[in-house]
């Protein structure tokens, strides 16, 4: 077993596994502050999945990408539990 | 020899994403569920980004994984420490078998001032009784 079908078969299925239980948790989520933490993950999760095709299909400039999407990640939860905290009714 | 390296620090990065993943199904709590995403999640990426950096064996790719993984160790606890007192304030409720408060009664509702003393008026706390429903 090379390197590349470990990682085609084995690591990515388990990422893939993990996003669809974040989903769900992002669609059942019983407040919003839930929904938030649960979006952040996913972002993070993709984080990890640029990195995997990176190495599979050997093209490095992908981590541009996962740069972008870990600043996105941060500026999204920051923005969104701003506004959560100056919302006035519950 | 590289390709078992890179073996080892995906498998345990990808074990790490999929702890966290479980753990944001299965706690019972928002705050617990936001310690489960700071602390596994940024590990495991932190992993499989090693294993870029490992592949690669490159300094361009490894300056920015290593920007990436410090990105994300920075950022990770900020995050989660913002989203945390925002769902304080908005009153989402504790997990009913929860312990302690700490700050219960400090936090006001309506200045956002955080007191070191208790101040128990009712109509500037947050309302944080304990989940009822199972």
């Amino acid at each position: 077993m090379t390197l590349f079908e470990y990682l085609h078969y084995i690591i990515l299925p388990v990422l893939v596994v993990s996003a669809v239980l974040i989903l769900w948790r992002f669609i059942k989520g019983p407040s919003i502050a839930d929904k938030i933490v649960s979006l952040d993950l996913l972002i993070t999760t993709g984080i990890g999945v640029i990195a995997v095709y990176s190495i599979i299909y050997d093209q490095s400039t992908l981590m541009d990408t996962a740069l972008i999407l870990a600043l996105i990640a941060f500026l999204s939860t920051v923005a969104l539990s701003y506004y959560l905290e100056k919302r006035k009714r519950k | 020899m590289i390709d078992i390296v890179i073996g080892i620090l995906a498998t345990f990065g990808a074990l790490f994403v999929l702890f966290a993943a479980i753990g944001v199904v299965r706690m019972p709590d928002t705050y617990l569920r936001i310690s489960v995403t700071t602390k596994a999640a940024t590990l495991g990426v932190g992993l499989v980004l090693m294993s870029t950096t490992v592949y690669f064996s490159n300094t361009d790719v490894t300056s920015q994984a290593f920007v990436i993984i410090l990105f994300l160790f920075l950022t990770a606890p900020v995050s989660a420490h913002l989203i945390g007192r925002a769902s304080y304030f908005i009153g989402v409720k504790l997990w009913d078998k929860s312990v302690m408060d700490d700050l219960r009664g400090k936090y006001q509702k309506n200045t956002h001032v955080l007191k070191s003393i208790v101040d128990d008026t009712p109509e500037d706390n947050v309302d944080h009784t304990k989940m009822k429903d199972k």
